[in-house]
C-alpha cells in the first residue's frame, strides 16, 4: 500500500479547544479514503489541514507531520500555493467564482501561468469532460456559471479543481447540498476519478461511505477511533465505538 | 378571531399609511429643495455666468474659476485618497492579522468620519501651511480634504470587502492562488459597487465642503491652471456660494452657482457609476 498522503501525531488546537487529537492516517494512492464521525468531531478540520486551509484561521496551532509524498507540509520551506496545486480541494457549498463557466475553470491553470488561449481551450474541454458536465455546458461557456444549478454548480467546481492536475482531491461533503441525481453522478465520478487520483472525502452519509470508498476512517471527539478497508469496518468493526455509530446507535 | 384580524387589518393599513406618509415627506422635501434651487437659480445661469470670471474692470461676474477649481480639488483629492484608501481597506481586512490593532484602527476611522470639518480646515491649514510651508491653494486644499475623506473610502471599501463571500476567498487560494491573486480577481471585482459607493460619498463632501477650505485652498476668485492654482489661494464653488452671500449679499449669484453646483455632482455621480459598471464587467 502506498501512502500519498500521510499524517503522524497530528495534533490540532483553535484557541484552548483540542480539535484534532494524536491522528496517525494513511492515505493510499488511487483510492478513495471517506471520513465519518458525528457533527464536529474534526472532519472538516482534518481535511482543511491537509492542504492546510486552517492557515486562515488566527488562533489555530498545530503539531505533528502531514506528509505529502515524503515532504512534511509544514516544512517553513513549502510553499502553500504549491502544495494547493497539488492537493486540491471540493468544498461542502458549491463556490463557483462569479465568473464565465470558462473563466472558472481556467482561474487555476491561468494562476499558475498558463496564458496560451488553445492550451486554456484544451484544459476547459478536458476538465470539463472529466467532471462529467461536458455535455450539458459546452454551448454556453462564456455564461456565468452561477446560472447553473447546484448539482451543476459542484461538477463546475470539481473540474475547476481538476484544471490544476492536483495529484489530491479533498471533498468536504461535496454532495449533502445536493439533490439524489446529482448526487449519484458526482459518486460515479468518484468512482471514475479515483483512476487518476487519490480521494479523500467526508461525508455523513453512511450508504455513500460504502458505496463510493475503499477505506474508510472514523472520527470522534477530535480522535481518530478506527480506520480500516471499508467493507471490514462495517462489517467487523473492532472497536464499539464505531460499531455503535454505524448501526445508528448515536450521533 | 374575528375580531383579532379586524383589528390586525386596521394595525396593518395605518402603520402602511404612516410608512407611506414617511416616504412621501422625504420625497417631497427633496423634490422642494432641487426644485426651489433650480427654479430661483437656473435664471441666473448664463453663458457669460460659466465662461468668465469675475471682473470688476470688464464688467464680468462668472464662475469659470470656481469650476475650476472645484474640478482641479476633485481631481487632486481623488487620485490621492483612492489608491491609499483602498490600499489601507485592503490590507486591513485581507492582510492584517492582528485583531486588536485592527480594532483600535477601525475605530479611528469611524471616529474620524465624523468630525466636524471645520477641524480639518484648521489643522490643514495649521499642519500644511504653516509647518510644511504651503501657499493658500488646491495643493493645501486638496491634502487637507484627502485628510478628511480617506476615512470615509477606508470604512466604505472595507465594509464591501466584507461582504464578498469568504467561500470565494477559499475557492481561490484551494486552487493555489497567491493572497494578491485572490484580492485582485475574486475580492475587488466584487467590492467595485461599494467602492463606488464611497467615491460618490466622497466627491459629495468634496462638492460641498467649505469650512475646510476657507483656511486652507483659499477663496480666490481668478482664473488658472491647475498647475498655478495649486499654490494660489483657489476657491471652489461652495466657497464661492458662501463668500457671495456672507461679504456680497448676493442672494441671487448664491442660488445661480447653487444650481451649477447641483448639475456637476449629478454627472460626477453619473460618471462614477459608469465607471463602476465598466469596471465590474471587465
Ligand atoms: N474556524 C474555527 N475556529 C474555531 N473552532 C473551530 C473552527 N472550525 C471548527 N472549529 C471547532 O473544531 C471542532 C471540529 O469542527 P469540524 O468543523 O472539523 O467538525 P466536523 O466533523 O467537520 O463537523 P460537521 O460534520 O458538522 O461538519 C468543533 O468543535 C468546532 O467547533
Ligand atoms: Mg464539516
Amino acid at each position: 500500500m502506498n501512502a500519498i498522503l500521510k499524517t503522524e501525531h497530528l495534533n490540532l488546537w483553535y484557541g484552548q479547544n483540542h480539535a484534532l487529537k494524536d491522528i496517525n492516517l494513511e492515505m493510499p494512492q488511487n483510492q478513495v479514503t471517506a471520513l465519518i464521525g458525528p457533527s464536529g468531531c474534526g472532519k472538516s478540520t482534518f481535511l482543511k489541514t491537509l492542504d492546510r486551509m486552517n492557515d486562515l484561521v488566527p488562533s489555530v496551532r498545530i503539531e505533528g507531520k502531514v506528509m505529502y509524498r515524503d515532504q512534511n507540509i509544514f516544512d517553513p520551506q513549502v510553499d502553500v500555493t504549491w502544495l494547493r496545486r497539488h492537493v486540491g480541494m471540493v468544498f461542502q457549498k458549491p463556490n463557483p467564482f462569479p465568473m464565465s463557466i470558462y473563466d472558472n475553470i481556467a482561474y487555476g491553470p491561468r494562476t499558475h501561468g498558463i496564458r496560451g488561449k488553445k492550451q486554456l481551450d484544451e484544459i476547459v474541454e478536458k476538465s470539463l469532460q472529466g467532471a462529467a458536465i461536458w455535455d450539458e455546458v459546452k454551448d454556453r461557456l462564456k455564461k456565468s456559471a452561477l446560472s447553473l444549478s447546484g448539482g451543476q454548480q459542484q461538477r463546475i467546481c470539481i473540474a475547476r479543481a481538476m484544471a490544476v492536475e492536483p495529484d489530491v482531491l479533498l471533498m468536504d461533503e461535496a454532495t449533502s447540498a445536493l439533490d439524489p441525481i446529482s448526487t449519484s453522478k458526482i459518486e460515479d465520478l468518484i468512482a471514475e476519478l479515483k483512476k487518476t487520483y487519490t480521494i479523500v472525502i467526508v461525508t455523513h452519509n453512511m450508504q455513500q461511505a460504502t458505496r463510493v470508498s475503499d477505506r474508510c476512517a472514523f472520527f470522534l471527539h477530535g480522535e481518530l477511533v478506527e480506520a480500516d478497508d471499508t467493507e471490514k469496518l462495517f462489517s467487523v468493526p473492532k472497536d464499539k465505538r464505531t460499531e455503535d455509530y454505524i448501526t445508528g446507535r448515536f450521533g | 378571531m374575528e375580531h383579532l384580524s379586524w383589528n390586525r387589518r386596521i394595525y396593518d393599513r395605518g402603520l402602511r399609511a404612516l410608512l407611506y406618509l414617511c416616504a412621501g415627506i422625504t420625497v417631497a422635501l427633496l423634490v422642494f429643495m432641487i426644485g426651489y434651487v433650480f427654479y430661483r437659480g437656473l435664471g441666473g445661469i448664463t453663458w457669460e455666468f460659466l465662461t468668465t470670471q469675475r471682473s470688476l474692470i470688464k464688467g464680468t461676474d462668472g464662475i469659470l474659476p470656481n469650476i475650476l477649481n472645484t474640478l482641479y480639488i476633485i481631481f487632486l483629492s481623488m487620485i490621492i485618497v483612492l489608491p491609499l484608501g483602498v490600499g489601507a481597506a485592503i490590507y486591513l481586512t485581507e492582510y492584517a492579522t492582528n485583531h486588536k490593532l485592527l480594532s483600535i484602527i477601525e475605530f479611528a476611522t469611524e471616529t474620524l468620519t465624523g468630525i466636524p470639518s471645520i477641524i480639518f480646515g484648521l489643522v490643514g491649514m495649521l499642519f500644511f501651511q504653516q509647518i510644511m510651508g504651503l501657499k493658500y491653494g488646491i495643493l493645501g486644499g486638496g491634502l487637507t480634504l484627502v485628510i478628511m475623506i480617506l476615512p470615509t473610502i477606508v470604512r466604505t471599501t472595507q465594509e464591501s470587502l466584507k461582504t464578498v463571500p469568504q467561500s470565494y476567498r477559499e475557492g481561490a487560494l484551494g486552487l493555489g492562488a497567491g493572497k494578491w491573486r485572490m484580492v485582485r480577481t475574486v475580492v475587488l471585482p466584487n467590492a467595485v459597487d461599494g467602492i463606488v459607493t464611497g467615491c460618490i460619498l466622497a466627491v459629495g463632501r468634496i462638492v460641498g465642503e467649505s469650512a475646510a477650505l476657507l483656511f486652507t485652498a483659499g477663496m480666490g476668485g481668478v482664473l488658472h491652471n491647475f498647475a498655478d492654482a495649486l499654490t494660489t489661494s483657489s476657491g471652489t464653488l461652495s466657497v464661492a456660494l458662501y463668500v457671495a452671500v456672507n461679504e456680497r449679499g448676493d442672494v441671487q449669484t448664491a442660488l445661480a452657482i447653487a444650481a451649477v453646483l447641483m448639475v456637476i455632482t449629478l454627472l460626477i455621480n453619473l460618471l462614477a457609476m459608469v465607471a463602476g459598471s465598466r469596471l465590474k464587467n471587465k
